[in-house]
């Protein structure tokens, strides 16, 4: 089912209307029955994934709870008993048991998604995100920042939670659990929050991703036609692709959460107007960033192999780059593992890579810059900002090509052949009316990108929503149904249309 | 109070232009991003002869000098 | 105070939900498609409902039956009052649920079925589809129509509200659009669809021999639930297969309809196999090289297939009922009308 079928808004409809007429208590479980229902329809043999997931997650953390419990019992009875020493050595024993619950578990489930995504077999939807949020939740247990959840129905509709089974956010059981399993009682105003946000993200995703999608579509088809300065064209295309296809299906999800009383967290903060690219993966798919971040990059930097090596090196290589290195081992580690999540090619690798060597770069390079800066009088004026802004959405560009080729040497040739073809003639001799627009598409797609420009800028202020709300009703239904007749005569679907599929399902 | 000084001399190493006596928010407001807090892991672990794990860097711990100055305290304890 | 607020908010809210639905049920109205000029298929089905509906005739079937029985000169030389509810490219589920929608209306004494359907076990067609389904009013008839004819990738909320099926019309927009958007005009004689030029068939292409020439299983049992239904109601069905020569009617289609019909007791006519007797020159009576009737053919055949209702089938002479005079004075003024204008765009004068 796809976020923008039919089919999964006449089921949105049924689930929020039933929702309500449950009972408090018992919408956990309803929720609960129509995740299996909609993950069901993608087909059976995924439920499979998905319940060898929750049942592993569910027995270790279980485990692993009962093990911290009758630790914190015997360090209770034994605290004035036993001298520091033995309890210390009891304490790490205790642990060192947990941490091989974690890690068998952590294994068993890497290798379930590894298998559900071999390359070649259609890979159970949305496996690499509840994956990860499964293992998130089975680490913060571990790390004692949550109580396991002993009522298996509820961790697996945490896991489950039907709209981020498509492609995420990935939540943290501290931030989704409260209002997952409370049962909100009907507020008008969520569902108005929700079904306008649904909107919004209906209209980024079938008026303007689906409707940029044949341009991009047309120039990576041919790579010995569109070269050059078509690939120009196509990075900036397709990085505005991408952008409102993934956060417009992001949209939907949190519009339906939302409409459920349910929060889900943010997964972008108008990424594009970054100005730097360590900026930028802060506010682009933040949840999955917040992942690697708190439990692949803390735990391999604070590992205690690695703060040996720290110290090793800083021994025998000098204090300044000794500290350093240990941590660049630390984020090639992660970078390559979030390259790796996206796919197992090693398109998707040095895509990661990339994004390390650059941002470490500019970790290395940050006083020289200091320095350029302080030379320049406007440093901290609007078109330095904007000239940051314009060259941190041009590098992410770049890397975005990685995403468009299905090969290293395709992505780099092509790449390379913007500096080698010198045609970038094709700008402005109306060569790129070739690329699958007519003018209609153009004028729609332009107006797209305005309206959603706009919407980012006033959002800089505070929810567009929000202020939405307060207007007058008349003015109020007047705008909804400017979205809902934009998104219904200039959307792309229905018969002619082969629904691209979201960009980000694959993950 | 020798040892909160040392963690002062840490945290203005790091970034000298951040008023720590004062600043709040330090790991929410992504003062400190997560480079700067496995710096910090380091150089505490050496000054304090404590280990700072994964399971310790939350905002909690981390959200300002005096809440870090406590954490170490808690872990010298253990 | 905090109460009437609440009262008028509720007004309020009710008042633009009825706006927004006006307003999209018109915006719908003028992006469906009008099929008044170019291609007037679309408008057939439609232009049934505007009739009295006490036929003693009426045609099912594709462009066979629209095509090439005039419906005028059935009255004119047999009395015969007749409605041709035909489309183009109508599947065999669809006349079925044609039969069913009509006869909600009422009960002719014969119905007429041109058989070519039957080699399609499977819509062919989105287009066609719509242009054979959309016309129908919304009655159990037109739902089983719709979820028989549905092609991967059809959504029958698409039938529903055909904005879902028809936004990118927009861009296509033109003033028919508006000028038609609640009032058409009728594009046919009672579904007869009117052509008076002539395109002589020649170099017929040589038909393509099949690898199975066995009807699919899914257009038998739509034959039957044809013959069941009629036989229920008590309506007499004459099966036909015009004579058109292309597309071809393979003989070992012709013998499967042949068998099927003696056991079922009916009367199967193929126009192709008596075309002398009928008279048709297929140099001056096709307009399409052969595929379809034009005027002079149709007259020819509706003359051929009147007799046959009126003496097999016993179909009566309604002529003297001042009603129905009027009506078809009407209809018949229009015809000659409409002879005369095609004759002048043709340039046959």
């Amino acid at each position: 089912m796809l976020l923008t079928s039919y089919e999964f808004i006449g089921f949105l409809a049924l689930v929020i209307i039933i929702n309500y007429l449950c009972p408090k208590k018992a919408r956990k479980y309803f929720l609960l029955a129509a995740s299996v229902l909609f993950y069901a329809t993608a087909g059976l043999w995924g439920l499979l994934y998905i319940g060898a997931i929750t049942v592993l997650v569910y027995i270790s953390s279980r485990l692993i709870g009962k093990n911290q419990e009758a630790y914190a019992v015997w360090a209770k009875e034994n605290k004035a008993v036993l001298p520091k020493e033995q309890r210390k050595a009891y304490r790490e024993k205790q642990a060192g048991k947990r941490l091989l619950f974690l890690t068998v578990a952590v294994i068993l489930c890497l290798g379930v998604m590894v298998i559900g995504r071999i390359p070649g077999l259609i890979a159970p939807m949305g496996l690499s995100f509840y994956t990860l949020q499964a293992l998130g939740y089975l680490i913060d247990v571990n790390r004692e920042n949550i109580k396991p959840e002993r009522n298996f129905f509820k961790l697996s509709l945490f896991i489950g939670f039907f709209p981020q089974l498509v492609q995420g956010p990935i939540s943290r059981y501290e931030e989704l659990a409260p209002s997952l399993f409370e049962g909100r009682d009907f507020d008008i105003k969520n569902i108005s929050l929700g079904v306008w946000r649904i909107m919004w993200g209906f209209f980024k995703k079938l008026v303007i991703a689906d409707r940029l999608f044949s341009g991009v579509q047309t120039i990576t088809s041919d790579t010995s036609k569109y070269r050059g300065a078509y690939i120009l064209v196509l990075m900036i295309l397709f990085s505005l692709e991408l952008y409102a296809d993934f956060s417009g299906g992001i949209d939907i999800v949190i519009g339906t959460a939302k409409a459920l009383g349910i929060d889900v967290q943010e997964n972008f903060i108008r990424p594009y107007f970054s100005k730097s690219l360590k900026e930028y993966w802060r506010r682009w798919h933040i949840t999955m960033c917040n992942w690697f971040r708190n439990y692949l990059f803390y735990s391999v930097s604070t590992a205690k192999w690695l703060q040996k090596f720290s110290k090793f090196c800083r021994k025998r290589m000098g204090e300044a780059f000794g500290k350093r290195l240990p941590l660049y081992v630390a984020t090639f580690i992660v970078w390559g593992a979030t390259g790796l999540w996206h796919g197992f090619t090693w398109n998707y690798f040095v895509w990661g890579l990339s994004n390390w060597f650059i941002l470490m770069l500019s970790e290395e390079l940050e006083p020289v810059y200091e320095k350029i800066r302080g030379h320049i009088p406007f440093a901290d004026k609007l078109p330095y900002r904007l000239f940051q802004m314009g060259r941190t959405f041009l590098l992410v560009c770049c890397m975005n090509l990685f995403d468009c080729y299905s090969s290293v040497g395709d992505t780099l040739g092509m790449f390379g052949s913007i500096f080698t073809e010198g045609n970038f003639g094709i700008l402005f001799d109306g060569s790129l009316a070739g690329i699958g627009y007519s003018l209609s598409d153009a004028v729609i797609i332009a107006a797209g990108l305005l309206i959603m420009l706009c919407v980012s800028l006033l959002q800089r202020k505070g929810s567009v929503r929000e202020r939405i709300l307060r207007l007058a009703p008349p003015a109020r239904y007047a705008l909804f149904t400017c979205l809902l007749v934009a998104v219904l005569l200039f959307g792309i679907y229905g018969v002619g249309y082969d629904s691209t599929q979201f960009i980000y399902n694959r993950f | 109070m020798a040892q909160m000084d040392k963690l002062m001399e840490i945290l203005t190493d790091l970034h000298p232009e951040i008023d720590f006596e004062t600043q709040d928010g330090l790991m929410d407001k992504a003062i400190l991003d997560s480079m700067d807090i496995v710096h910090l892991v380091t150089e505490i672990g050496d000054e304090f002869d404590v280990t700072i794990s994964a399971k310790d860097l939350l905002p909690e711990n981390f959200n300002s000098a005096q809440a870090i100055f406590e954490m170490i305290e808690r872990l010298e304890e253990e | 105070m905090e109460k009437k607020k609440k009262i008028k908010n509720r007004v309020i809210f009710i008042i633009s939900v009825i706006l927004i639905t006006a307003f999209l049920l018109l915006l719908q109205r003028l992006l469906v498609p009008k099929y008044v000029d170019g291609i007037v298929e679309g408008a057939f089905i439609e232009e049934y409902y505007r009739e009295d509906k006490d036929f003693n005739v009426v045609f099912l079937g594709d462009c066979e039956v629209y095509e090439n029985f005039s419906t005028v000169k059935l009255w004119d030389d047999y009395g015969i009052n007749s409605y041709i509810r035909g489309s183009a490219e109508q599947y065999i589920w669809q006349s079925y649920y044609l039969l069913e929608d009509t006869l909600y209306y009422e009960k002719p004494d014969v119905v007429v079925f041109n058989i070519q359907s039957l080699q399609f076990s499977e819509s062919q067609n989105e287009a066609y589809n719509r242009m054979s389904i959309e016309g129908m009013r919304w009655s159990p008839a037109k739902v089983g129509s719709i979820l028989a004819s549905m092609k991967e990738g059809e959504h029958f909320i698409e039938y529903v509200f055909p904005i879902l099926r028809y936004h990118t019309r927009w861009s296509e927009l033109t003033g028919d659009d508006f000028k038609y958007m609640f009032r058409k005009k009728p594009v046919t004689f009672n579904g007869y669809y009117m052509r008076v030029d002539v395109k002589p068939a020649e170099n017929i292409p040589n038909p393509r021999p099949l690898g199975d020439y066995s009807f699919g299983d899914n257009a038998w049992k739509y034959l039957d639930k044809i013959v069941e239904k009629c036989d229920r109601e008590g309506v007499e069905l004459l099966l036909i297969k015009a004579p058109s020569l292309y597309p071809y009617w393979y003989p070992e289609w012709d013998e499967q309809v042949v068998k099927y019909a003696e056991e079922h007791g009916l009367r199967y006519i193929n126009f192709l196999d008596h075309t002398d007797e009928i008279g048709i020159d297929y140099s001056k009576d096709t307009y399409d090289a052969g595929l379809h009737m034009n005027l002079s053919g149709a007259e020819k055949c509706s003359a051929y297939i009147g007799r046959i209702l009126r003496d097999e089938f016993g179909v009566e002479s309604r002529r003297g009922e001042e009603k129905l005079e009027k009506a078809w004075d009407a209809e018949r003024a229009a015809y000659n009308a409409e002879i005369e204008r095609q004759t002048e765009v043709y340039g046959l004068k």
